[in-house]
């Protein structure tokens, strides 16, 4: 009875959610989220470039994905625009989709899809850490809840935030003759960072790589403090000893940094939780402050909503399904070719 | 252990001598003793333990998480010491941290048993870090990037005197250097430097540049002598002390007891270490049979005899050579090893030519006995002194050109290490004509070097584009006669195998080039690869 009453739900989530080239849709409601490719209709759960692209005929999000997108794309970046505050309850065909905080970046939203008695969340990139920048995850107990797994794999423990900026001000005082340039990804990542480090007490001003200031403005013009931001470029050959720069993580390798005072180079990445991710880089200060929930957070995550069905979007999925094999949740892997989370 | 754990992490990411000095001199100022004496004894190699193997390290790790989850683990991260620092369960209510000392002073005195509790026991109580520092402390490598000389640098920088005082009295210190702190920080006169038998910083020669060096450097400034395919060893008699030194200067003396025996002399001689037959030298594969045991026993010994192939000379009796041009040590040489007259120890003779171009000749075609097993050839010149380290300039080394073939990729790993992340182990095939008279490939070996970061890249891409099937960290690519990737593999040499199933075994392959542009059909064949057999 109990395989029987299973198989019957599995067909109704098939129904009301499958995978496509394009990225994840929605039948019933004719709509993908996060696609990769231009759709007719999309939902877009938070503004990284992977999952909210251009091009688009009509582009539900919350607001702020959707001043991020019109800022990274210009304003006509999709045909038709729709703003869903969080909890909003709206209409597509009979289904019904709510956007609830995801706690990744600002605006960033889990899908909520109510359908013939099924709830499903599609979670998005998500963390269950607290985030000075963006609201809260806000677990929605449902049928089926669809993951991402960047960081499923028991190695990513994320240690304590406020230790790993308390690293960076540490090696800032033993060598106040360098520049730390400090990679951090220009939506989120860095405007979280700046954050932690006023938290922590460090008020000078931070020295920004011309690549951030849209978003940190962004960020501000919502009510995100940053306190003092300067620009890191215009500045004379072996500037801003003593200082940190923030940049984008390709750039802390690249020519540019050339122009600082004996660089450290330093990554906030969960990647730098691996030693070889780190030398990869090249990177001598490795920082592991993520977005995306660690491997106790995913499957705490899962614990809490108790699904009936986990799927996995992308990411490190072969650890998680092995996990839910041994926790006894029915999971299955989607691998959704298209997003990108290197420099996460 | 937090200190120094935090310590070892910022030096393993620190690459510039300057930087890892000032951590170094920071941690060697704050640490109390005999906490940082014992740091600075790991760091430099001076106080290695065995305590706990790889395989009970894992085992300790799987009792407490599900094999397939470690595995998949170990996998991703590529370094056993991390993946079980990494993955270790958080035990809420565990003891309090461990200082280094306490790890130390706790080793020395616990059985075996013993050892596997308490190190279970450090696991629970430590964070990530302080895990993996104490794993890579039991184990024996911590690979953080500092060399014996830089610890003294910076110990010379904390005491303000010159490293050439630290490097005289090193020898006859001991962990957790009590004496030398006292002595650096003022309480103590400096302590005294007579060690015999002690070990000698080995000179190492860099890899020639064909296309810059033998325009730079004159011939007759050089003596040549052919590179033995052996193992480099420092072997010594003083002061009724016998020592047989590897090159980083770990004591094998108790694998080689033939060799002990016949060091009759008083000196240091430094020479590859040789299984010896009939007074030739045999191939490396029979020296293998006795190299990482602790002992060897009668059938081996008799099987195996080892000896050495002497190539200088750095102590003969108290007098200390290395100052001398290798010209004059090498004719001390000569005598010393003449007046010997002991079938295990010989004399690596000098190969004599008078241009470059005679050089590369009898590279090419190695004269009859000896040398055609020589791996290439060592050029020193006359009037080198005898450096620690690896001097740009005085040695060089120049290995023979190595045997090429084309084969096809059939499946990648994903790597190890630096590569952790990248399809980076290759394994490659030949064609070979299976029971049914059809062309298909055959695996003969498996290559993880010899390309660059931009063509890993590539290769990476290719790998992720082109699969066949996943097996765990292990992919096949699509490679058949229409389509695939070939690679010019270089390898040393090639020997009949039955462990794989193409009947090779290929020593030292490595990926020479990709050929993007040929064809996979048009890469050759199993007969042409047996042709190449040693």
């Amino acid at each position: 009875m109990q395989e029987l009453a299973r198989s019957r739900s599995m067909l109704g989530f098939r129904q009301l959610l499958r995978n496509t080239p394009e990225g994840l849709y929605c039948p019933p409601g004719d709509f993908h989220i996060d696609p990769v490719r231009p759709v007719a209709r999309a939902v877009v759960t938070h503004g990284h470039s992977d999952h909210a692209r251009s091009g688009h005929g009509a582009v539900m999000a919350t607001p702020e994905t959707l001043a991020i997108m019109a800022a990274r794309y210009g304003e006509s970046f999709a045909g038709h625009t729709e703003a869903a505050g969080y909890g909003e309850k709206i209409s597509r065909g009979d289904v019904g989709v709510t956007l609830v905080p995801a706690g990744h970046v600002l605006g960033s939203a889990q899908v909520v899809l109510r359908w013939k008695g099924i709830t499903a969340v599609i979670s998005g990139d998500y963390k269950r850490r607290s985030d000075p920048t963006c609201a809260p995850f806000e677990p929605v107990p449902c049928n089926l809840f669809v993951s991402e797994a960047t960081f499923g794999l028991p190695v990513f423990h994320f240690p304590p935030t406020d230790d790993e900026v308390a690293k960076l001000l540490k090696s800032v005082a033993l060598f106040p003759d360098r520049t730390h340039l400090v990679g951090a990804y220009a939506l989120g990542k860095a405007q979280r960072l700046i954050a932690l480090l006023r938290r922590a007490g460090y008020d000078k001003p931070l020295y920004m790589h011309g690549a951030l200031a849209g978003m940190n403005v962004l960020y501000q013009a919502h009510g995100v403090a940053l306190g003092p931001l300067l620009p890191a470029t215009g500045e004379a050959r072996n500037a801003l000893p003593g200082e940190i720069v923030i940049a984008p993580p390709s750039a802390i390798a690249d020519k540019w940094a050339r122009r600082f005072a004996d660089p450290i180079p330093a990554f906030a990445s969960g990647w730098m939780m691996v030693r070889a991710r780190a030398r990869q880089r090249q990177v001598e200060l490795p920082l592991v402050v993520s977005d995306h929930a660690d491997w106790d957070e995913l499957t705490l995550t899962v614990g809490e909503l108790k699904p009936e069905e986990f799927w996995i979007t992308h990411g490190n999925e072969e650890a998680l399904l092995r996990w839910a094999q041994l926790n006894d949740v029915s999971a299955t892997a989607l691998e959704i070719a298209g997003y990108e989370d290197e420099e996460e | 252990m937090k200190a120094f754990s935090r310590l070892l992490d910022q030096l393993a990411f620190t690459p510039a001598r300057n930087a890892k000095l000032t951590l170094l001199r920071d941690y060697l100022g704050s640490a109390p003793d005999p906490e940082r004496g014992w740091a600075l004894a790991s760091l430099t190699g001076a106080l290695t333990f065995e305590a706990a193997k790889p395989g009970f390290i894992r085992k300790a790790a799987e009792a407490r998480m599900d094999p397939l989850l470690f595995s998949l683990s170990y996998d991703f991260v590529g370094d056993l010491a991390e993946t079980v620092a990494l993955v270790w369960p958080a035990k809420p209510g565990a003891n309090r941290e461990p200082e280094l000392s306490e790890v130390v002073e706790s080793l020395k005195l616990a059985s075996r048993r013993e050892v596997q509790q308490l190190l279970e026991r450090w696991l629970d109580a430590l964070d990530a870090s302080g895990r993996w520092a104490l794993l890579k402390l039991l184990t024996g490598g911590l690979r953080v990037g500092v060399s014996a000389r830089l610890a003294k640098q910076a110990l010379a920088g904390l005491g303000d005197v010159a490293v050439s005082d630290i490097e005289e009295v090193w020898h006859s210190q001991s962990p957790p250097y009590g004496d030398l702190f006292a002595w650096l920080e003022k309480h103590e006169p400096k302590p005294s430097a007579n060690a015999p038998g002690r070990f000698r910083p080995v000179m190492l020669a860099q890899a020639i540049d064909e296309e810059s060096d033998f325009a730079r450097y004159e011939a007759k400034d050089y003596a040549a002598e052919w590179k033995w395919d052996g193992i480099r060893v420092q072997a010594s008699h003083e002061a009724g002390q016998r020592r047989l030194y590897s090159r980083t200067g770990e004591d094998i003396a108790t694998a080689f007891p033939d060799v002990i025996a016949a060091l009759d002399f008083n000196g240091v001689i430094d020479g590859e270490l040789l299984i010896f037959r009939d007074g030739h030298a045999a191939p490396f594969g029979d020296l293998q049979q006795r190299l990482n045991r602790k002992t060897a026993d009668a059938g081996l010994l008799e099987k195996f005899p080892a000896g050495i192939r002497a190539y200088d000379l750095l102590m003969e009796g108290d007098e200390d050579l290395r100052p001398l041009p290798f010209a004059a040590r090498r004719k001390r040489l000569e005598h010393f090893v003449g007046r010997l007259k002991n079938d295990r120890i010989d004399l690596s003779p000098l190969q004599p030519f008078h241009s470059w171009e005679e050089l590369a000749q009898l590279r090419a075609h190695p004269p009859k006995g000896d040398p055609q097993v020589a791996e290439g050839l060592m050029l020193k010149r006359w009037d080198s002194i005898y450096e620690p380290g690896r001097p740009k300039g005085p040695w060089f080394k120049w290995k023979r050109d190595p045997h090429l073939i084309d084969a096809v990729l059939m499946y990648a790993q994903r790597g190890h290490g630096k590569r952790s992340g990248f399809y980076s182990d290759y394994t490659f095939g030949v064609w070979r004509e299976d029971a049914n008279g059809a062309r298909a490939l055959t695996p003969v070996g498996k290559a993880y070097f010899g390309f660059t970061d931009e063509e890993l890249k590539r290769l990476d891409k290719f790998v992720r584009d082109n699969t066949v099937e996943r097996f765990g960290p292990v992919r096949s690519v699509r490679a058949d006669r229409d389509f695939g990737l070939v690679l010019e593999i270089a390898f040393e040499g090639l020997q009949r195998s039955t462990r794989h199933k193409s009947g090779v075994a290929m020593r030292f392959p490595r990926v020479n080039r990709i050929r993007w542009d040929k064809p996979a059909r048009e890469a050759d064949e199993l007969p042409t690869l047996e042709k190449m057999l040693d």
